[in-house]
């Protein structure tokens, strides 16, 4: 079941890649980033069946690690709402040469 | 039996990925997120990782994904169906980027996957431990031995993001 499951991970990867770099919506990029996550999540069990327990500490740390990012990436996006009123990318153009 | 459990849960994961690359709404996209935790924690239990399935559902699909949706309802944007899509250089190289991952993906897994499904046999030991200690135990053990430093690490590390969440999210920065 290895092979299967590296496939359907690359195949979350890439639509997740494919998400962050093609919508605007601040909040919906941050979501892709997740999916991101959990795609090299799904790569790391697979591979824990042939390579030992340790895999599945990693996604442990991952996942902790995931929920650190998105409280603190949530406060930012908040905080840069109360500024320009906006989720949209297009209009975070303040340090943008 | 498990082969066609294991496709149902990777269709839908796939399936809901798309979705919340594809909705309009964000609140359709968050739904279709957990609807990806939840058939990624069925894979999961398929791989026989079940603690960390079920940390998927509580912590992911439970906690994180909640966090997101408060955050948006919070700025009120859960009635936006605005077109959302980045201008055309974005849109092509977002399409060429994902072409390469993709092709570089079928290549590899069509070039040779023979040397990845030999068991090497870690997965009987994994499946000893599970017997011997329990779906819990057997990554308790290794986490409070071996990864025990970095494990109260992750610990410091949340009390840094609860503390840098509430000054970022203060009123006057």
């Amino acid at each position: 079941m290895l092979v299967e499951s590296l496939v359907v991970a690359g195949a979350i990867f890439v639509v997740g890649t494919l998400g962050v770099i093609v919508r605007r919506n601040v909040i919906i990029m941050f979501l892709c980033i997740e999916l991101q996550l959990n795609a090299v999540n799904l790569t790391f069990v697979a591979f824990s069946r042939y390579v030992g327990i340790e895999g599945q500490v990693f996604v442990f740390f991952v996942i902790a690690v995931a929920a650190a990012e998105a409280a603190v990436g949530l406060a930012i996006i908040i905080s840069i709402f109360r500024h320009y009123e906006t989720v949209d990318v297009k209009h975070f153009n303040l340090l943008k040469w | 039996m498990t082969e066609i459990l294991f496709f149902m849960f990777a269709a839908v994961a796939v399936g809901a990925a798309v979705g919340v690359v594809a909705s309009r709404s964000p609140v359709a996209s968050l739904l279709f997120m957990v609807t990806t935790l939840a058939s990624t924690a069925g894979i999961f239990v398929l791989l026989e990782a079940h603690f960390l399935a079920a940390v998927q559902i509580m912590v992911y699909a439970g906690a994180i994904m909640v966090l997101f949706l408060f955050v948006i309802m919070l700025l009120n944007l859960g009635t936006e169906y605005r077109r959302d899509i980045q201008g055309n250089v974005a849109l092509i190289i977002g399409f060429a980027v994902t072409g390469l991952l993709g092709g570089l993906l079928v290549r590899q897994l069509s070039g040779g996957t023979a040397g990845l499904e030999t068991n090497f046999g870690p997965g009987d030991a994994i499946d000893a431990a599970l017997l011997e200690h329990g779906a819990v135990g057997a990554i308790a053990r290794p986490l409070f031995t071996d990864y025990v430093v970095p494990f109260e690490l992750t610990g410091i590390l949340l009390l840094v993001a609860i503390v840098g969440a509430l000054v970022l999210a203060k009123k006057a920065v």
